[in-house]
């Protein structure tokens, strides 16, 4: 339906490739003690349905990105438990590795990376 | 041209040809949770009530999910007429009689019940029992299914639970109670013989665990099955002769139990059980993972077996299950 679109998305693979990514990703992500206090108490399993749906927009899938959702969802974090650039750039940093371990190309790597880092501005409530 | 019918309550809805289910729903302004639309964040899960939904449907559910005939309304293009719901159908009860009454520890009751009708049930999940003014309380099966009329429960007491000390206390054999139909997607299904299994319980969680195993057992399992169950002392522990027994009988099956207070006898692990059970099988790629007991303990776990390499499809668990006041 959306063929023209998804140019990004149909190159990484679609949705195999975000089912690869995201566990690879998420585990990184949980593994890492820079990062994974933020995750103590959320249900794993919601969580990775969210992770699916953030790279599944970060590799330009289908999505319905909501600035304002995505604010209020990290708000408690950047108040209370001082989330900020830094974890950020850890996350961006376990986005990048898991694209590398999947093979996937530098050109399509930094399409992805630029996607991911347009919502900075609004997990850091900015 | 492909146009389906789609029922939710009294609620009808043609759904178009290329259209979603969701799609049509939310074109009649129904209000269904949503958000993806992708079959991604599964928020708008039902299930389809007049048989299995399309498989393309099912896509990155869970096998017991699937198997329920739960689908993603946003992935859903129908074949056929549809009924379905957004919500778990209203309880329905039958009577059953209380068989037996034995204590299992100091704490822990083993109750057994009779219904009068036979229940569809799988070894794992829960009922609704309630009594006879409206009191009602979820507990585990702890049988497997072999037995579609008798029930066994194992009922902790609890200090104040209203439930378990008139349980306790005041149930007697042959007096009646409500039974619900069988809930919950905790449960072992003999798809998956080769898989090995590790299932951790606390306190009265080793209920469904039991039933799981046995049913496993009763299927000829062939991969691994791993227990740890887990308590603070070893009085708060259970059963302990029988799974013992059960492992000399057979080699597949593995029994750990835990004491995570103070030193472990001979024959007991020192720790928590889902910590014992991490260091003894650090490795669980390709694992299936049974959990029960404390909420935080269940969701500590579900973390530490995912990181250990277990799928998240492949880790169940009922979260409302307090079987223990504690961690251990």
């Amino acid at each position: 339906m959306t063929e023209t679109t998804t140019s990004l998305y149909e190159q990484l693979g679609g949705e195999a490739a975000v089912n690869a990514a995201v566990d690879i990703f998420y585990r990184k992500v949980l593994s890492d003690h820079r990062i994974n206090r933020f995750f103590d108490n959320t249900d794993i399993e919601k969580q990775a349905a969210k992770q699916k749906s953030f790279l599944t927009m970060a590799f330009g899938g289908p999505n319905n990105y909501n600035g304002a959702d995505m604010r209020q969802a990290h708000a408690h974090l950047v108040k209370k438990l001082g989330l900020d650039d830094s974890h950020f750039d850890a996350v961006m940093e376990h986005l990048t590795s898991t694209l590398v371990e999947l093979s996937v190309p530098q050109n399509l790597i930094d399409q992805v990376a630029a996607i991911a880092e347009s919502t900075r501005n609004d997990v850091l409530n900015r | 041209m492909s146009m389906r019918k789609i029922t939710l309550d009294n609620h009808e809805v043609v759904c178009q040809s290329g259209e979603t289910v969701l799609d049509a729903l939310l074109r009649e302004h129904l209000d269904i949770p949503h958000a993806c639309r992708e079959g991604a964040c599964q928020s708008c899960m039902m299930r389809n009530l007049s048989g299995p939904p399309p498989s393309a449907a099912q896509n990155g559910l869970k096998d017991v999910l699937r198997h329920q005939n739960h689908f993603l309304a946003c992935l859903c293009h129908p074949h056929e007429d549809m009924v379905i719901s957004l919500t778990p159908p209203a309880d329905f009860f039958t009577e059953a009689s209380v068989t037996g009454k034995q204590l299992l520890n100091a704490e822990t009751l083993l109750l057994t019940l009779h219904c009068e009708e036979a229940l569809d049930y799988y070894a794992g999940q829960f009922v609704n029992l309630r009594r006879a003014d409206g009191l009602t309380r979820s507990y585990s099966i702890a049988n497997n299914r072999i037995h579609s009329h008798k029930l066994s429960f194992h009922i902790r007491r609890l200090a104040g639970g209203r439930f378990s000390e008139w349980a306790h206390r005041e149930l007697n054999i042959g007096d009646t109670l409500q039974v619900s139909d069988p809930q919950g997607l905790c449960y072992y299904l003999p798809n998956q013989a080769e898989q090995n299994m590790l299932l951790i319980g606390t306190g009265s969680g080793l209920a469904p665990l039991a039933g799981i195993i046995s049913e496993a057992l009763h299927h000829g399992h062939g991969g691994d099955i791993h227990l740890f169950h887990g308590s603070r002392e070893v009085d708060g522990l259970y059963w302990i002769d029988e799974m013992r027994q059960l492992a000399r009988q057979y080699p597949n099956f593995h029994y750990t139990p835990c004491v995570s207070k103070g030193d472990a006898p001979a024959g007991f692990a020192a720790g928590r059980a889902n910590d014992v059970a991490i260091s003894r099988l650090p490795n669980l790629k390709g694992w299936r993972v049974y959990l029960c007991g404390h909420p935080d303990m269940v969701n500590q776990t579900k973390r530490q077996t995912y990181l250990h390499g277990a799928q998240l499809q492949d880790i169940y668990s009922d979260a409302f299950h307090v079987a223990s006041s504690t961690l251990d």
